[in-house]
């Protein structure tokens, strides 16, 4: 039985302490929204393929805090060449975790490549992530959730496999402006 | 195949244009940088590559640029975008993000194409560079000499950075010479 994608994005945010989370298009920003809106939250409603190298951006602009990236296997698969240049870069702070449904959810369910069975921790760590990891119990979601706030020696990346379903959405703003703000403001940057 | 260019490309005061580019943006506190490498851009990414105040990242396409540029900036940080003008057509959706999100962003595009061009591969794509990126929403200077080049960044710098903008500085392709082979 697969994970159930809410428990698993909330446990992974659970006493989530000074992480800056960014979320992939589609279901990851309506699940991390679920667990709780945060003005460190960077949420991504397109620009498919960019979550974890708006993260990698962060993180190489704030060495001093962890960066976690939420996404979907569809989103990450459309980025799949930044997993080769964040590993090149290697940033110790960054972390990528994929919501694996092994599906597009947004666009009427249609099977993946990770449905197919690509794999993005074979891919990740074939690339030089310091760290590969795949849940598919909430003990490991946990495990991933503890090692988040470990230090690492470069960046990680974790799939964590889930139920393909369309919950209820969670809808963060889509004002890309105001939550660029908000997340700048929590950092104590200006603002225009 | 040799990359060397065939012209001197210096700048008014004798100084290679490429130096006067990276003092530009060291002036403009860029402390990101990304790239993916055209001939016209190779002193530029070499100096940078060599300044350990400037973060430099090689892409695999030009699109992560943009991305990383936006990331740079929620965090605080300054990134310039280096790349030809073939890469242009790999951002387009993914300038969607600093167009919607009004987030800073400097391109410098060295244009192929267009200008004693030897490979036609090259001329659709830089035939329509400019017409791109104003279609998706991102300002477009232009440059066919070193010294106007040099009169542009700052300028675009102070807007993209202070004004929160999104320009790309196209490099005449005449400013780097014909590509050698």
């Amino acid at each position: 039985m697969k994970l159930d994608r809410r428990p698993v994005v909330a446990e992974l945010l659970r006493g989530r302490g000074d992480l800056l989370v960014v979320t992939g298009l589609g279901s990851p920003s309506y699940d991390v929204h679920a667990a709780g809106d945060s003005e460190a939250n960077y949420y991504l409603w397109g620009a498919m393929g960019s979550a974890a190298l708006v993260g990698m951006g962060l993180a190489q602009a704030r060495p001093e805090r962890r960066v976690l990236v939420i996404t979907g296997d569809g989103e990450q698969l459309m980025g799949l060449g930044g997993l080769a240049t964040i590993a090149m870069a290697a940033p110790a702070n960054l972390s990528v975790v994929v919501i694996d449904n092994g599906h597009f959810g947004e666009t009427g369910m249609q099977t993946s490549h990770t449905g197919l069975g690509l794999k993005l921790d074979a891919v990740a760590a074939a690339c030089g992530f310091a760290a590969t990891g795949r849940a598919t119990s909430m003990d490991e979601v946990t495990a991933i959730r503890d090692a988040l706030h470990q230090p690492a020696s470069g960046p990680r990346l974790y799939v964590v496999e889930v139920k393909a379903e369309n919950l209820p959405r969670s809808l963060p703003p889509r004002d890309a402006v105001h939550i660029k703000n908000r997340f700048r403001a929590g950092l104590g940057l200006a603002t225009a | 195949m040799t990359l060397a260019l065939q012209t001197e490309p210096r700048a008014q005061d004798g100084a290679l244009w490429p130096d006067e580019l990276y003092a530009a943006l060291q002036r403009a506190r860029v402390t990101q940088a990304s790239y993916v490498p055209d001939a016209g851009h190779a002193r530029l990414i070499q100096l940078l590559l060599a300044d350990t105040a400037i973060t430099t990242t090689v892409l695999t396409t030009e699109e992560e640029g943009i991305a990383l540029a936006a990331g740079a900036w929620l965090g605080g940080e300054r990134s310039a975008v280096l790349m030809q003008s073939s890469g242009v057509g790999n951002c387009i959706n993914m300038l969607s993000l600093p167009v919607i999100g009004r987030f800073p962003l400097l391109i410098l595009v060295t244009m192929r194409g267009e200008w004693g061009e030897f490979n036609p591969w090259q001329v659709p794509m830089g035939q329509a560079t400019e017409a791109a990126l104003r279609a998706v929403g991102v300002r477009v200077f232009r440059a066919e000499t070193p010294e106007a080049l040099l009169d542009i960044v700052p300028a675009a710098a102070v807007e993209v950075y202070e004004a929160d903008q999104q320009i790309a500085v196209l490099i005449g392709q005449a400013i780097m010479g014909k590509k050698k082979w």
